[in-house]
C-alpha cells in the first residue's frame, strides 16, 4: 500500500469512528430532550407573516405546516394528551397558505372535534374550519357531509346537522346519502343506527387508511355500547325480579337472564358495580365507547334517546 | 448572430464546467426524491407534496444558479482582463452581453429540463402513470423558465456596474420584491395622491414574479388559462428585453481602464 493510500485509509477509518461517536451522542441528546421537542413550538404564529416569508412558495410551506399538524396530533394522540393547544393555529396557518388543501379541512376537523384524548375536543373550531373549507371548495359534497357529521356526533345539534346535509345534497354530483341523512336527522336525530350509518359511510367513501381505521374503531365502539346497553337491561330485569340490586353476576345468571359472566371484547369479565352499573375493567382498551365507563367518566352521547 | 452564438456557446461551456452547478442540480434532484418520503409522513398529500417540492426546487435552485453565475459572468471577464481580447475582435459590447445572456439562459433552461425529467420520473413512480392535470405542470415549469430568463437578465444588469457581492445582494432583493409584486399593486391601488403615482410606477418597474408562479394551482390540478400563458410570455420577453437594453446601455459606457 502506498503512503498516500495509507493516509486515505487512516482518515476514512477515523471518520467512521468519529461518526459512530457523533451518532451515539446525538441519540443521547434526543433522549435528554425527549420532552422539549421543537414540534411544540409555533415559530411564527401569524399566518400572514408566514405567507409573506414564503416568497410565493406557499404550497410547499403549507405542506410543511400540514405535516407538522399531523405529527403534532399523532404525538399528542399517542401520549393520550388532554390538550391540543397548537393544533388549531397549525391548521389555520396551513389553510391560509393553501386554501384548497382539502385534507387539512377533512382530517383537521376530525382531529379538532373528537373528545380528548382522541382529539382536541373543540367541535366549535372544527365547524369553523369546515365552513372555511366549504367557502374555498363549495362544490365538494364531502365537506358538507363532514360538517353535518360534526354537528351530529360532537355537538348533538341535529337541526344544524340536517341543514348541513341538505346544503350538501344540493351540490352537483352529491352522494344521494346526504339527502337520506338530512331526512333522518329531522326524524331520528339521536339514535345509534344513524351514528352507525354515518361511520359506515365514512368507512365506505374514504380511501385513506387512517380515516378508515378511525371509522372501524367508532363502529366497534357503537357495537360495544349496544352490548353494554343490553347487559344493563338484563341487570335491570334481575333487579325487578329480585326486588333489589344483584350483588354479583351469579345472581343475574341464576335468574336465567345471562348464560354466564359477560366478557368484554378482549375476553375479560365485565364488572357489576354495587349501584348496578356495568363497567369495563380496562375501558381505555376500547376507544370512543360511551357506555361501560367508570362513573366519573360517564358521558351520555345522546341524552334521553337510548 | 454569428458573433453572438460563439459567445453564447462559450458561456454555456464555462457554466457547465462550474462545479457549483452540478452540486445544485444533484441537491435539487435529491430534494425531489425526498418529497416521496415527506409525503409518506403526512396524510393524503403525497402527490401535492411532490409537485410543490419538485417545482419549488426547480424554481429556487434555478434562481440561485442564475444569480450566482449571472453576477460573475461579466465581472470575471473584466477582472481577468479577457474582455480586452474579446472586444478586440469585431464584436460590439451589446453583442458580447447578449451572447453571455443567451449562453447562461440556455444553460439554465437545460438544467431546468434535466431537473424536470427527474421530477416527472418521481411523479410517474408515485402516480403509476400520467394524467391530464400533469400537462398543467409543464406550463408551471415553462413559467419557471420565464422567471429564470428575467432573473438572468437582472443578474447581468447588476453585474455590468457592480461587484459580485453587491450584485448578488441586489439580485436576491429584487427577486424577493418581485414575489410581493401583487402586494405592491394592491398598495398602489390603496394609496392616494403622489404616493399612488410613485407606488404604481414601482409596482410596474419591479419584476412581477407572482403572476409567473402557478405551482399551487397545478398542484391541485387546476388548469392554467391559455391567456395567462400568452400574456406571461409576452411580459417576460419584453421585461427581459428592457433589462438587457438597460444593461447594454450601461455596459456601452463602462470604462474598463
Amino acid at each position: 500500500m502506498s503512503p498516500r493510500a495509507k493516509t486515505t485509509a487512516g482518515f476514512l477509518a477515523a471518520a467512521a469512528l468519529l461518526m459512530l461517536v457523533s451518532v451515539s451522542s446525538l441519540v443521547r441528546v434526543s433522549q435528554l430532550r425527549e420532552h422539549s421537542t421543537l414540534s411544540d413550538v409555533l415559530f411564527i404564529p401569524s399566518a400572514k407573516a408566514v405567507k409573506r416569508m414564503s416568497l410565493g412558495y406557499n404550497g410547499l410551506l403549507a405542506d410543511i405546516y400540514w405535516t407538522r399538524a399531523v405529527q403534532y396530533f399523532g404525538n399528542r394522540h399517542m401520549a393520550r394528551a388532554q390538550e391540543y393547544d397548537m393544533l388549531d393555529p397549525l391548521l389555520d396557518i396551513t389553510v391560509s397558505l393553501d386554501p384548497k388543501l382539502k385534507p387539512a379541512y377533512s382530517f383537521g376537523s376530525i382531529f379538532l372535534s373528537q373528545k380528548p384524548p382522541q382529539g382536541a375536543g373543540r367541535p366549535d373550531l372544527a365547524v369553523k374550519l369546515v365552513e372555511r373549507g366549504i367557502k374555498e371548495l363549495p362544490d365538494d359534497w364531502n365537506l358538507y357531509f363532514l360538517l353535518g357529521f360534526i354537528h351530529y356526533m360532537e355537538r348533538h345539534d341535529y337541526i344544524a346537522a340536517a341543514e348541513a346535509f341538505e346544503r350538501g345534497s344540493r351540490v352537483p354530483n352529491a352522494h344521494p346519502f346526504l339527502r337520506v341523512m338530512a331526512a333522518r336527522m329531522r326524524t331520528q336525530g339521536g339514535d345509534r343506527e344513524t351514528a352507525r350509518l354515518l361511520w359506515q359511510n365514512i368507512y365506505d367513501t374514504n380511501p385513506d387508511k387512517t380515516m378508515r381505521k378511525n371509522a372501524v374503531e367508532h363502529l366497534d365502539a357503537l357495537r360495544y355500547d349496544q352490548a353494554i346497553e343490553q347487559i344493563q337491561q338484563r341487570v335491570q330485569l334481575a333487579k325487578d325480579r329480585l326486588g333489589r340490586m344483584p350483588t354479583d353476576w351469579q345472581e343475574v345468571v341464576r335468574a336465567g337472564l345471562l348464560r354466564g359472566i359477560p366478557l368484554d371484547p378482549k375476553g375479560r369479565p365485565l364488572i357489576l358495580m354495587p349501584d348496578g352499573r356495568v363497567q369495563y375493567s380496562r375501558p381505555d382498551d376500547f376507544p370512543f365507547i360511551q357506555l361501560g365507563l367508570p362513573k366519573y367518566r360517564s358521558t351520555d352521547p345522546f341524552p334521553g334517546k337510548f | 448572430m454569428t458573433r453572438i452564438l460563439p459567445i453564447a456557446f462559450n458561456t454555456y461551456r464555462e457554466a457547465v464546467r462550474d462545479r457549483i452547478l452540478y452540486n445544485l442540480i444533484v441537491f435539487a434532484l435529491l430534494i425531489v426524491g425526498s418529497a416521496l418520503l415527506v409525503g409518506q409522513i403526512s396524510i393524503e398529500i403525497e402527490r401535492i407534496v411532490l409537485i410543490n417540492m419538485g417545482l419549488t426546487s426547480i424554481s429556487i435552485f434555478g434562481v440561485v444558479i442564475a444569480i450566482f453565475i449571472g453576477i460573475s459572468l461579466v465581472w470575471k471577464e473584466i477582472e481577468r482582463r479577457t474582455i480586452y481580447t474579446v472586444l478586440a475582435h469585431p464584436v460590439r459590447r451589446w453583442e458580447f452581453l447578449f451572447g453571455k445572456f443567451v449562453g447562461l439562459f440556455g444553460t439554465l433552461a437545460f438544467n431546468a429540463a434535466l431537473m424536470s425529467i427527474g421530477f416527472f420520473a418521481a411523479l410517474i413512480y408515485l402516480s403509476h402513470g400520467v394524467s391530464r392535470p400533469d400537462t398543467y405542470i409543464l406550463i408551471a415549469i415553462y413559467f419557471i423558465v420565464l422567471q429564470l430568463m428575467m432573473m438572468t437578465a437582472l443578474a447581468m444588469l447588476f453585474s455590468t456596474y457592480s461587484s459580485p457581492l453587491l450584485s448578488s445582494i441586489f439580485a436576491f432583493a429584487i427577486f424577493a420584491i418581485g414575489t410581493f409584486s401583487e402586494d405592491l399593486h394592491n398598495f398602489a391601488a390603496a394609496a392616494q395622491g403622489p404616493a399612488k403615482a410613485v407606488m404604481t410606477a414601482v409596482a410596474y418597474i419591479v419584476p412581477n414574479f407572482s403572476s409567473l408562479n402557478v405551482i399551487l394551482q397545478v398542484a391541485h390540478g387546476i388548469p392554467v388559462e391559455a391567456g395567462l400563458v400568452l400574456h406571461n410570455t409576452l411580459y417576460a420577453i419584453t421585461y427581459t428585453a428592457v433589462v438587457l437594453a438597460c444593461a447594454a446601455a450601461i455596459f456601452e459606457n463602462r470604462n474598463f481602464k
